[in-house]
């Protein structure tokens, strides 16, 4: 068994059957490719999904895969990690199918923290249902379902995982192949729901929606990409940075006497600092990699603790002497 | 057509009290008493410290607790008033009884919403001091009914239970609310010493459960004990009174709610097929009890998830189900319609889970501590698409237990969600069950697909149209299953006109096919057909034949069948109920069998329907089967 597991491995004999140029192709690809470096047989992955078109992903992948119903995944995925923690578990949702019908479980599984990685296509509409906005669209969003604009408010994937209090949020680009790669390993490494939303092109409702991010022209100016410890620049000549006015963030030219020194140095484990990247919109620059990383206790990991200290305390379970325990008569 | 309320003809009852010579262990053969009070009043609780006395001394016994939903209504008024009603007997009990022969009104609420069911010349004990003028017109009394005579009919026993508990706490340093919660343990007292019931068992009882506060424990075994005296040495009691043993089987007894023999049905299920155990539920009456039995066997391994809601809780079922897992979700009619889409993806996808329904009173949420029977048609048909599912309903609450166990053993052996349908009355109704030999217990094998050689996520057992159950971390059979129809063998996904009808008609006659284990329908009756035969389904078990042998006793000549399996259901009920000139579908609701027996059978069924949240009394049994009998 000792042979190395390939992309090859990975790829099922399935047709892929996204549109032409979706986003989601690059994101499968990454996937495959990563795959193998995590050492991990198929056997031991599966990749659950709700409805959607990211949902169809489980598909593609030659593990073990549930395509199960809206919004439902990361609840099905629960009861599989919770009772399977010798399982490699993925969830794949999208902006529909895990922020609107399954807003719930989303933030349930974040907050509980249950070991399993949750990839978050955003592509801020519906494409399967053919182009409805989704709670991810701008406010104004024209669309079918939105002919005078939609009114709604959008969430913010980030902050809302936040809120949650998830252990893990990252985020990046499908394009953005070298640093998706990065965050599918970042999220693999970590213990606990590993949560990453991927700003994905639909280029069939709504295409560009991303471009100041993955447009080579002008990504550079447009994306903040964080590394823990260093100070937050961007920029196509690295010559931006983001410095604190007050309680307020600010973008600042590196010249005229300011300095790397002035600026916000980016810390993993500051909740308060990640809520405040999350929130971060035009003029200042999309954050793109890992905003927050802490380590605390597994769901499943605590669950199957519990399991085990009853086990040492009280025994195997006895189902003879579970049915007769209590006040008991005979009848002779 | 449904029953009028408290239908006429009250079945003969023993009054349990008589007389005015004082004597010592007069005998009666069966008594039903009724505990009722405030909620606060811990009714329920000396009612099932009763039934355990009761249980332990060899009577049969049936009990019916009767609580609002409200955990604490404005005390003193009706809608707070929580009861809990006891049948035991020195023969065989099937129900709780119609009507009480001894009710226990810890105050003017609780005699008011009780009265109207006390027979006359039944006996009455209240707690004379809870008779106040304030108390009295909170109840929506005009004036004192103890003083003004219209308890005339009854025999009135006045006690002050509040003055004789707070004599009896003097020095104990319990505050008045501490010494007026102790309340329920005098009145225990003083029924147990009535009908010479040993307290040794409520004794340990209490030591168990105040362990940790000696003072309260104390106060308790002081108010119980000073009951008992208080019974034995006073004279308001013309005579306690014997109820001997019943004689039952010969076995080892336990007394049991239905909901903690659902919980062990399917612990031991998930025992004999040596898989963990996992319930994904959200709480709510009356199916929560489930949720925390089952909290407490952690070592068996039983995984016990409190989900966000009752779509997590299916789901995790059905994503643990996948993972090889015994996957389970209770609820209760609200939480079923919510579960309804996952439910069809277990369908569809082939994976076993077994989803409980503790059926209560509905539409919306109804009344959640009074059962009903409305949810079988839901059960049946409630899901989009063609997807049929095993139906399952336990008849008493210990049957509950021998129910959750099948219903995982057909789970697992035809790879299909299972419904088990029990309800409030069972749930919290409890009985003497006589305790399986787990060795005995039929057997339930599980063999995970491992042979990659040949394996195709649908090829099916040629005899029961199963698929395997081919679970992640098994080398060489990874594979994908979804929601989206499949094809045939493979699992991919297929928009095949032809191959969609195939798998249809496939996972149709799958669930059809389970009809060859279900043993033929038993009739209580006239074996060779008859002028009528009463059909029912659940709960109803215990008034029906309760009804039927009463009948019989005076040779009426009808008869008795019960289902436990309502899909599929029985090859012979069809020949079964032709052999009787009239079919009566006795459930507690518009008529859900009996549409189901017409349209199965065509045979022109009547209804006996009840829709108040209360079971049916025998009385009103006997007097609608009288009139089918005559019309």
């Amino acid at each position: 068994m000792a042979t190395a597991l390939t992309r090859k491995d990975f790829v099922s004999d399935q047709e892929v059957r996204w549109c032409p140029g979706c986003g989601d192709y690059a994101i499968l690809a990454q996937v495959q490719k990563i795959m193998p470096e995590f050492g991990i047989r198929p056997e031991n992955i599966v990749f659950i999904s709700g409805i959607g078109c990211a949902s169809r992903f489980p598909y593609y992948m030659n593990t073990y895969g549930f395509h199960t119903i809206h919004g439902r995944a990361p609840a099905v995925a629960t009861g599989l990690k919770v009772t399977r923690p010798d399982l490699d578990v993925w969830v794949v949702t999208g902006d529909g199918d895990g922020l609107s019908i399954g807003g719930n479980h989303l933030i349930h599984c974040l907050r509980r923290n249950v070991d399993m990685k949750i990839l978050l296509f955003n592509n801020k509409i519906y494409g399967l249902t053919k182009g409805q906005y989704s709670p991810t669209s701008e406010v104004g969003k024209v669309t079918k379902s939105t002919p005078a604009g939609s009114v709604d408010f959008p969430f913010n994937p980030i902050t809302i995982a936040l809120g949650a209090h998830a252990s893990f949020v990252c985020r990046t680009v499908d394009v953005e192949q070298k640093h998706l790669g990065d965050m599918l390993k970042r999220a693999q490494a970590h213990r606990g729901a590993s949560y990453m939303e991927i700003l994905q092109n639909c280029n069939i409702f709504n295409d560009g929606a991303f471009n100041d991010v993955s447009d080579r022209q002008i990504k550079a100016e447009h994306q903040l990409v964080l590394e823990h410890g260093k100070p937050l620049i961007f920029g196509k000549n690295k010559d931006k940075g983001i410095r604190m006015s007050g309680q307020r963030a600010e973008v600042v030219q590196l010249d005229n006497g300011v300095s790397d020194k002035d600026l916000v140095v980016h810390d993993e484990t500051n909740l308060a600092l990640a809520f405040m990247l999350g929130n971060f919109e035009p003029p200042l620059p999309t954050p793109i990699g890992v905003f927050y990383a802490v380590s605390r206790p597994t769901f499943d990991g605590a669950v199957n603790q519990q399991l085990e200290e009853a086990k040492t305390k009280q025994g195997p379970g006895d189902l003879q002497s579970l049915l007769n325990r209590g006040d008991t008569w005979t009848v002779n | 057509m449904a029953l009028p309320p408290e239908a006429a003809g009250h079945a003969a009852q023993s009054s349990a009290l008589g007389g005015v010579v004082r004597k010592s262990g007069e005998r009666r053969d069966s008594v039903v008493i009724r505990f009722a009070g405030d909620s606060g009043d811990g009714m329920q609780l000396a009612g099932m410290q009763f039934t355990a006395e009761s249980a332990l001394a060899g009577n049969d016994i049936a009990t019916l607790p009767d609580f609002p939903a409200e955990i604490r209504a404005p005390a003193g008024t009706i809608a707070g008033v929580s009861g809990f009603q006891i049948n035991f007997s020195s023969g065989e009990v099937f129900t709780a009884g119609d009507e009480p022969s001894v009710l226990v009104a810890m105050n003017p609420a609780a005699l008011k919403a009780n009265i109207d069911d006390v027979p006359a010349n039944g006996v009455i004990i209240i707690d004379r001091e809870a008779f106040t003028e304030a108390n009295v017109k909170r109840a929506g009394y005009a004036a004192n009914p103890v003083t003004d005579h219209s308890l005339d009919k009854f025999q009135v026993i006045q006690v002050d239970v509040t003055k004789l508990t707070s004599r009896a706490l003097q020095g104990s340093g319990l505050n008045n609310r501490g010494v007026f919660r102790c309340r329920n343990m005098f009145v225990l007292g003083m029924i147990s010493w009535l009908y010479q019931r040993p307290i040794e068992s409520t004794v340990k009882w209490l030591e168990g459960r105040f362990k940790r506060t000696p003072d309260v424990l104390d106060a308790n075994l002081k108010v119980l004990k000073a009951g008992y005296n208080y019974g034995e040495t006073t004279e308001l009691f013309a005579s306690s009174y014997q109820v001997p043993a019943a004689r039952i089987m010969p076995g080892t007894y336990r007394n049991i709610t239905g909901n903690s023999a659902t919980a062990l049905g399917f612990v031991a299920a998930a025992v004999k097929t040596g898989r963990p155990l996992f319930l994904g539920s959200y709480p709510i009456t009356p199916a929560s009890d489930v949720l925390h039995e089952l909290a407490g066997y952690k070592n068996f391994p039983i995984y016990t998830f409190q989900a966000e809601d009752e779509i997590a809780g299916v789901s995790a079922a059905i994503g643990a189900a996948f993972g090889g897992a015994i996957g389970i979700t209770t609820t209760s009619g609200p939480g079923m319609n919510l579960k309804a889409e996952a439910i069809g993806l277990a369908v569809k996808t082939e994976l076993p889970i077994v989803v409980t329904d503790i059926q209560r009173a509905g539409p919306s949420t109804g009344m959640p501590t009074k059962p009903e029977q409305a949810d079988l048609l839901m059960a049946m048909y409630g899901r989009h698409g063609e997807s049929p599912i095993p139906i399952i309903a336990a008849s008493t609450p210990a049957d509950c237990f021998d129910c959750a166990y099948e219903a995982v053993r057909i789970a697992v052996k035809y790879m299909t969600p299972v419904i088990l349908m029990t309800d409030g009355q069972l749930a919290n109704g409890a009985e003497p069950w006589l305790l399986p030999d787990t060795s005995k217990l039929p057997e339930i094998k599980i063999e995970f697909r491992t042979d990659p050689d040949g394996f195709m996520p649908y090829i099916r057992d040629p005899e029961t149209l199963s698929r395997p159950w081919a679970i992640p971390g098994t080398p060489g059979l990874e594979h994908r299953i979804g929601g989206l129809s499949t094809e045939d063998l493979t699992g991919n996904v297929s928009y095949s006109p032809a191959n969609n009808e195939l798998m249809v008609r496939t996972r149709a006659r799958k669930i059809a096919g389970i009809e060859r284990e279900i043993p033929p329908c038993a009739i209580f009756g006239d074996q060779q057909g008859g002028p009528l035969v009463v059909l029912g389904w659940g709960s109803t078990y215990g008034s029906i034949h309760e009804a039927v042998k009463q009948l019989r006793e005076n040779g009426k000549r009808v008869s008795h069948i019960h289902l436990r399996y309502l899909n599929p259901l029985p090859s012979d009920l069809g020949e079964k109920l032709r052999m009787f000139g009239k079919v009566m579908v006795a459930e507690m609701n518009m008529g859900q069998l009996l549409r189901l027996v017409r349209a199965n059978y065509l045979i022109d069924a009547v209804g006996c329907n009840k829709i108040q949240g209360r079971p049916f009394k025998v009385s009103e049994l006997t007097s609608r089967i009288s009139r089918a009998l005559e019309g």
